[in-house]
């Protein structure tokens, strides 16, 4: 186990959680506003990668693939919203769980209908495709430096969105008590209208990012949306705060766990031990984790109402 | 006479394989043995979500795991009857009492997400185990009682006294005073508590309860179908579960039996007519979230 290894896989932590992050932020504060579980915001996600994924197979450039990805989930957010979830808001969660449910089996197969079953290859772009060296001797792939540029950007974005202008005020407002932002004059509405699309674009984005990591596959979505639910419920719902926090634990927890519990049992089990349990264990270290800090912190780490 | 129906429905289940000419309908005797498995399961979470108000994710936890620990069991050589019944259901029990412990602290968002996350933990460690068929699943068997050989036949006699039985418990609980109480703990939660009455005690006993009636479910689908997979751990397969109840009709005794079968019903019936038939069940179920508050009993009437 070397400083190289370790520093590497801090730099994939970085990168899993800021675009975990990008996620968990359109999700939580949907979440948070409108108190209203979106399950289908995974499927946004996986929409996100098969349009990047399509737009670069045509196209061959990036920069348009990841601005179509963007735009396109802008555009279905918006859809999404009017068409079907602004009659969710009002409804009990249990049938808001059911509705978004049904909508990424719905997604699923349109997706499955357009594309067809095969997962799609997207490639990383050839000029992104190399190492960069960050120190002498310490090598890093290009794109996924880029990736943490972006999240980091985006991060702050949202940051300065959030707490830096007026409709940030009239989010923060939401989220900590709805009737009262109401009642002062927040157009809830149009607010929330624009922040799903919002959270779609980001899930586009990060999706066309990840694309070439992952594989763009239907059910990607679902994967993704546990760990989204455990950031989450780790960071506290309705905080982008709690969102940064929660992806970033996860996202290291995760990508550490997978590359370093494997080595420590090895070094301190037998052999057969260590391959059953080791990558087992890696898996769930993210509940356990989120188990730990809700023992704590029933309600997260930075909950927005008490 | 409405109120008959479902008896009939039981009666005609106990006698369908009877008038069955032998042979041919194999395989319907088959694809009744499956709604009255998912029946028992649907009722199981009927009790928690229906009568309890839990709106819990993760119900197919305590049913795949049941499944997979008489499959492991089989796998390791272990033959005794005594041993493939009953431990799968003691799992069932210890595993929604440890779960039930620590997220009925919960409620709201936090407990749906929470249910969800302990489910899906689940089923990640069933997938890494690759000796036991991680993501492909594993092969299970009947076991046989020493006074009777599990055929298909046999086999859906049993399932059919498992859901009278499952059926008889939920009723029994229902009207004693735990059952009220649980239903009160729904309606007005802190009414309750301020007259006295440990609610999280009562949730816990319940959830443990309806962690059974699910473990006895998927303990019986692994014999059924002689296979376990891991969709049956899946948030998925929760998903369905919680579909079966409200399109039945939650916080209605026949609720649970009536969705698991309409279900099924429905998607063997997409299933024959597309190749994207989960596309169906998806608009399906969007319409049933949208306009089905109350279930299909509305129309059959009933009490609860």
């Amino acid at each position: 186990m070397t400083a190289l290894l370790v520093f590497e896989q801090i730099l994939n932590s970085l990168q899993y959680g800021l675009m975990l992050f990008l996620l968990a932020a359109g999700l939580t504060l949907v979440l948070g506003i409108m108190d209203m579980i979106n399950l289908a915001h995974g499927s946004l996600y996986m929409l996100g990668a098969y349009i990047a994924a399509s737009v670069y197979m045509a196209t061959g450039d990036f920069v348009l693939a990841v601005a179509g990805a963007a735009l396109g989930m802008g555009v279905v957010g918006l859809l999404l919203e009017f068409a079907v979830v602004r009659h969710l808001y009002h409804r009990d969660h249990l049938t808001q769980v059911l509705a978004t449910f049904a909508l990424i089996l719905i997604f699923n197969e349109l997706v499955r209908i357009f594309w067809g079953p095969q997962p799609l290859l997207m490639s990383v772009p050839p000029a992104l495709s190399g190492p960069i060296e960050l120190l002498p001797g310490l090598y890093y792939p290009t794109y996924r430096l880029l990736i943490i540029g972006v999240g980091l950007v985006l991060a702050v974005g949202l940051f300065w969105l959030v707490n830096r202008t007026r409709m940030g005020m009239w989010v923060r407002a939401g989220a900590s008590n709805r009737e009262m932002a109401r009642a002062m004059g927040v157009d809830i509405r149009i607010l929330f209208r624009i922040l799903f699309a919002l959270g779609a674009a980001l899930a586009g984005i990060a999706g066309a990012f990840l694309g070439p990591i992952f594989a763009v596959q239907v059910g990607m979505g679902e994967n993704v949306l546990t760990t989204l639910i455990v950031a989450i419920v780790i960071g506290g719902i309705g905080s982008i705060k709690g969102a940064f926090v929660g992806a970033l634990m996860v996202g290291f927890v995760d990508t550490a766990g997978r590359a370093f519990l494997p080595l420590l049992f090895y070094h301190l089990a037998s052999p057969d031990v260590a391959s059953n349990l080791g990558p087992t264990l890696a898996s769930v270290l993210i509940y356990v984790l989120m188990a730990v800090v809700l023992f704590f912190r029933p309600q997260g780490l930075f909950p927005v109402r008490t | 006479m409405i109120r008959l129906l479902p008896w009939l429905f039981i009666a005609f289940l106990g006698v369908f394989p009877l008038l069955a000419p032998g042979g041919g309908e194999d395989f319907y005797v088959s694809v009744l043995t499956k709604v009255m498995i998912y029946s028992i399961a649907a009722t199981s979470l009927n009790l928690i979500l229906g009568y309890g108000g839990m709106v819990s994710f993760g119900h197919a936890a305590y049913f795949g795991s049941a499944s997979y620990a008489l499959a492991i069991l089989m796998r390791e050589g272990i033959v005794s009857p005594w041993l493939l019944w009953t431990v799968p259901l003691i799992l069932s029990v210890i595993l929604s009492f440890f779960v039930g412990a620590i997220v009925l602290r919960t409620k709201g968002l936090y407990f749906i997400m929470i249910t969800f996350a302990f489910a899906q933990m689940m089923y990640y460690v069933a997938i890494s185990f690759k000796q036991y068929g991680g993501e492909d699943g594993l092969k299970a068997g009947r076991a046989h009682l020493p006074f009777l050989y599990l055929d298909d036949m046999a086999f859906y006699y049993v399932t059919l006294a498992a859901l009278i039985l499952s059926l008889g418990v939920l009723r029994k609980l229902l009207r004693s005073r735990f059952g009220l109480v649980l239903q009160a703990s729904k309606e007005n939660e802190l009414r309750t508590i301020v007259l006295g009455y440990n609610v999280y005690s009562i949730r816990l006993i319940a959830f443990v309860i309806s962690g059974a009636l699910a473990g006895l479910a998927g303990m019986l689908m692994a014999q059924h179908t002689q296979f376990v997979t891991p969709y049956h751990l899946s948030w998925h397969f929760s998903g369905h579960l919680i579909m079966m109840v409200i399109l039945g009709g939650a916080g209605r005794f026949w609720g649970g039996v009536l969705g698991a079968t309409v279900l099924s019903g429905i998607e063997e019936l997409f299933q024959n007519l597309t190749i994207h038939w989960q596309l169906f069940v998806g608009v399906f179920m969007l319409a049933v979230a949208f306009f089905g508050q109350g279930g299909l009993i509305r129309f059959v009437g009933g009490r609860k």
